[in-house]
């Protein structure tokens, strides 16, 4: 099979897995065994990709044309490779993980949920591998659309309110500010193309450089950039497999990888760096990934702390592409990758507890180390990713980010990044540290009763978690993967 | 031309005139047919028909050639001219292709909405709309226009009041006191345009108008011909018969005239606008189609907002047609070959999404036998395939990328931006207006997915008649957005000839 064929099957293997799920839905097993084929063949063909991206090959493949110049087009670089096979790759993990969640919890609708996963993932590979904007936006909107019944999938008040300040935000700033930011450009340069080096060089500077990319950012609003993070808390009403792998991976880091996308193959590294008025980003990103760190600590539900930490993570990652030095963007591209699996593995554990014991809040946690010590273990493993401390995954970006800081002249941007490093481990440690070393309540003097989630949840768990370990001995390889992308030429 | 002494009676070279003729004999015939089915069955042949005429019409003209045809052998400018180019060809394309597509759905709709004996009138109607539409876009003789709008008119009264439900009374009568003021003063304005040229043939009073132009009678004549043309097509503030028009109507009609109705006058508007009125110097510093284009942004904006708060599905619908409405208009206000564009290709592209919208509320009407959206709790699940289609066509009303919507609104947008600072104003208005068209959309789907069905009332899918034509224009929304080759390249060719451009 051609390079171009596997492209297309990326996006349709996943549509065949949501008619083969709605079709076997009356039979669970089938169903499940449909999803977990699905998405391992998914895997398998996007990997398959990789080698000849890593060769400098840059595939390319038009489906339409709509208006001349104006096409639906993939085209699959570095970048969009690794965030297809993130996304590719968890969602195996996390359709094991739902198996033992979704039935552990008697949800209802199971049919209705494994099917619009399946076309939000066949979504998020379309961002992943646009070769324009239009092409990306989208893909944009078909992922928020197939993640809505997923957020309201409770069918409660609670959830109805939630998803549609979700959708409301989502919607409003797509179709608000990117999509005038997207004619705009289309005015200015007749492309929408992702041209490496950057497409608006010389046709737009100084005041109009700042509105423009202030569209696109807070357009943008799957980046969760502050004050447009609202929905991403809105969104944990949803069960903790979708929080997991979508609005812990997909979805939020579609919106981070458009930002990349945008400042590297629209504005262009070098117009970032010269034109000062696009400096605003990088306090904008400050500001955010420490206000973010600060309101996490306040909060009690386990689920809203980690939606808090996560806009906070993702604000690393547009901060990285704002400094628009190369470190700077390979070190925020690599963060996608490494929070990816950090986070994931969090939200895992908070599910499990939930499975397990049907708590949520942190105060009711004191001790849950001792009834679910793989979880909590896990819990902490993870943590220690996001805070970034070696030997994990998520040491290598942190550092990267902050030689970006010093290569492009912005100083404190590193005492931000160690700020909030110290922040994240106020509000991420004590959740295990209090597991382990507390009693949970009500409880004799004598050995705890050990009680973990269903076996599917806790073999996710520790996948994800020993993905973090990998990852961190894998860092070079991603950084040299990564690296193209931030040459004028492409590295083709 | 072929007169009856022609020995050799052409079939091809007589296409123009049985565009009309076809379905104005047939209209009668149809009443005679009486027995199950039967005026249905010969409707829809009628239709089969006039759609290969105005396919072949269009096969014709669309290399940029002109077809004049002489009705009776009478040359013009005395005799009357029909007149075919591109812009019109697809009129008539647009027109009959939606009669044809509606009628298989028109069926079962009307065993349920209209009386049982009355069927055969009721197809009559539906033929001597579909003659008069037929016959306004193909006329080249002004007077001939009136004429062919008081028979549509007259037949879309019987068809908004043919229906059970007896609100539709009011609407009809509604649009009767409008329309009639409407074809008054389009009848005032073509009469002041003979007294001062002597000639009703359109290509000819474009040429005498030239001397005469810069006078008060001409530009009376132009404000009434506007006002006039702007009343049958429900622009705001003239707008208040269609919510109740297309709600109370049988769904088979809504779908009907919502498609092709307003298409046709602003069809109408274009032709005077641009044929009539275009190239006298003295109109270029007052052009009524920029005067209407505050109208048509209040249109869309004022359409769009109220839509959100309408608790009846096609009420809602019905306002989001006066929002659209508000956007042809736009298109055709903003001027140039890109806003002249959007203008014609959302002619195209609202007909058939509002088509299938409509075709989808009917298709649930049918089954819950209610339109209040508190009803449709659930329908998501009960008839899966109907409310599936109305949400795929609701994102092309959005305007989504992918759909014909959008490319309407791309184009529109593009004009805009043209316009300086006031265009910007322009096109950020019309992305406040598809904002709001995601709430109107996104509340039935809310309610259709996201709401248990509330009675024990069993609601089954919709039969296969309705079906097959709903998807098949559902279908459509995605084709025509993706392989924008045949609605824009055919648009772009009618406004540069309304602009006399050569490609």
């Amino acid at each position: 099979m051609s390079i171009e064929t596997h492209i297309q099957l990326a996006l349709l293997i996943p549509i065949i897995g949501l008619v083969g799920i709605v079709l076997t839905g009356r039979i669970p097993n089938l169903r499940e065994a449909v999803t977990l084929v699905t998405a391992t063949a998914n895997a398998i063909n996007v990997w398959s990709i990789f080698p000849a991206i890593q060769a400098g090959a840059r595939p390319s493949v038009t489906l339409f044309e709509l208006l001349p110049g104006l096409t639906i087009n993939f085209t699959v670089e570095p970048l969009g490779m690794m965030f297809a096979a993130i996304a590719s790759t968890l969602w195996i993990v996390n359709s094991i993980y739902s198996i033992g969640y979704m039935r552990g919890n008697k949800e209802t609708n199971q049919t209705r949920f494994y099917a619009c996963f399946a076309l939000s993932i066949s979504a998020a590979i379309g961002i992943a591998f646009a070769g324009n904007l239009l092409t990306l936006f989208i893909f944009y909107e078909i992922l928020t659309l197939s993640t809505y019944p997923l957020v309201v999938h409770k069918g409660t008040e609670d959830a109805k309110r939630g998803g549609r300040t979700y959708l409301g935000i989502l919607i409003a700033t797509s179709i608000g500010l990117q999509l005038p930011a997207i004619i705009w450009t289309w005015n200015l340069t007749g492309t929408l193309d992702f041209v490496p080096g950057g497409t608006l060089t010389g046709k737009v500077q100084g005041l109009s450089a700042g509105l423009l990319l202030a569209l696109y950012m807070y357009g943008v609003g799957k980046a969760a950039l502050m004050p447009i993070h609202k929905w991403l808390p809105a969104a944990m009403v949803a069960p903790t497999p979708v929080s997991a792998l979508l609005h812990a991976v997909a979805v939020v880091k579609a919106g981070v990888f458009t930002v990349i996308k945008i400042i590297v193959y629209v504005f262009g590294l070098e117009l970032i760096t010269t034109e000062s008025a696009t400096n605003w980003l990088i306090y904008a990103a400050a500001i955010t990934l420490t206000l973010a760190s600060l309101i996490a600590m306040n909060q009690d539900n386990l689920k809203r702390r980690l939606a808090y930490s996560t806009v906070s993570q993702l604000s690393y990652v547009i901060l990285g592409a704002a400094l628009g030095t190369a470190m700077g963007v390979v070190g925020g591209g690599m963060h996608i990758a490494m929070h990816a699996a950090g986070k994931i593995t969090l939200f895992f554990c908070a599910g499990a507890i939930y499975v397990a014991l049907h708590k949520t809040e942190i105060s009711d946690m004191k001790g849950i180390g001792r009834i679910m010590p793989v979880t909590v273990f896990c819990f902490m493993i993870g943590a220690l990713s996001v805070i970034g401390i070696p030997p994990l995954g998520g040491s290598w970006s942190k550092f990267l980010l902050m030689v970006g800081a010093a290569d492009a002249g912005f100083q404190f941007i590193i005492g931000v990044l160690i700020l909030s490093s110290l922040l994240n481990v106020a509000y991420l440690m004590p959740i295990p540290l209090r597991g382990f070393l507390l009693k949970p309540a009500g409880a004799g003097d004598g050995p705890v009763k050990v009680q973990e989630a269903p076996l599917p949840c806790v073999i996710a768990i520790c996948i994800t978690a020993a993905l973090t370990v990998v990852l961190f001995f894998m860092a070079q390889e991603i950084f040299d993967f990564l690296l193209p992308i931030t040459m004028t030429g492409g590295g083709q | 031309m072929s007169t009856a002494a022609n020995a050799g009676f052409s079939l091809m070279a007589n296409l123009p005139a049985l565009q009309v003729v076809v379905p104005m004999v047939a209209a009668p015939i149809c009443t005679f047919l009486r027995f199950r089915n039967g005026p249905w069955a010969f409707a829809l042949l009628v239709s089969a028909a006039t759609f290969w005429i105005s396919a072949n019409l269009l096969m014709q003209v669309l290399g940029g050639d002109v077809i004049s045809y002489e009705m009776g052998g009478w040359a013009p400018p005395f005799g009357i001219e029909y007149r075919v180019d591109t812009i019109n060809a697809f009129v008539l394309l647009i027109v009959s292709g939606v009669s044809l597509i509606a009628l298989p759905y028109a069926l079962r709709s009307v065993e349920r909405e209209v009386p049982r004996d009355k069927h055969h009138l009721f197809y009559a109607a539906w033929l001597l709309c579909l003659c008069g539409m037929l016959g306004i876009t193909i006329t080249g003789d002004a007077f001939n226009i009136f004429v062919f709008l008081e028979i549509s008119s007259l037949s879309t009264y019987m068809l908004l009041a043919s229906g059970r439900d007896p609100r539709a009374l009011t609407a009809a009568f509604q649009y009767l006191v409008l329309g009639t003021l409407g074809a008054t003063f389009i009848l005032i304005g073509v009469g002041l345009l003979y007294i001062m040229t002597g000639t009703l043939n359109i290509a000819d009073l474009a040429e005498r108008l030239g001397p005469v132009s810069d006078t008060t009678s001409v530009r009376a004549a132009a404000a009434f011909l506007t006002v006039g043309i702007a009343l049958k097509f429900a622009l705001f503030p003239a707008h208040f018969w269609l919510p109740n028009g297309y709600a109370y109507s049988p769904s088979a009609v809504g779908v009907f005239l919502s498609a092709t109705a307003t298409k046709v006058s602003i069809y109408v508007l274009l032709r005077f606008q641009f044929t009539v009125f275009g190239d006298i110097p003295a109109f270029a510093e007052l052009d009524f189609a920029t005067l209407l284009l505050p109208f048509a942004v209040v249109a869309f904006l004022v359409g769009s907002t109220v839509a959100i708060f309408q608790t009846d599905l096609k009420r809602l619908l019905a306002w989001s047609s006066i929002a659209q409405i508000g956007y042809m208009v736009a298109g055709i206000g903003l001027g140039g070959i890109d806003g002249l564009t959007a203008g014609i290709v959302h002619l195209f592209n609202h007909a058939v999404t509002k088509a299938a919208l409509f075709m989808a509320a009917g298709a649930i009407f049918l089954r819950v036998g209610s339109m209040h959206i508190d009803k449709l709790a659930g329908i998501g699940k009960t008839m899966p395939f109907t409310t599936l289609a109305f949400v795929l066509a609701g994102l092309s009303l959005i305007g989504v990328p992918t759909t014909v919507g959008f490319i309407s609104k791309w184009y529109l947008i593009l004009a805009a931006l043209q316009h300086g600072a006031t265009g910007y104003a322009i096109a950020a208005l019309v992305l406040a207006s598809s904002l709001l068209a995601v709430i109107y959309v996104w509340r039935v789907v809310e309610v259709a997915y996201f709401r248990e069905p509330a009675t024990n009332h069993e609601v089954t899918e919709a039969p296969l008649s309705m079906l097959l034509p709903l998807w098949a224009l559902t279908i459509g929304c995605f084709y025509f957005g993706l392989e924008t080759g045949y609605s824009v390249d055919i648009a772009r060719a009618a406004a540069q000839s309304l602009l006399g451009v050569t490609p």
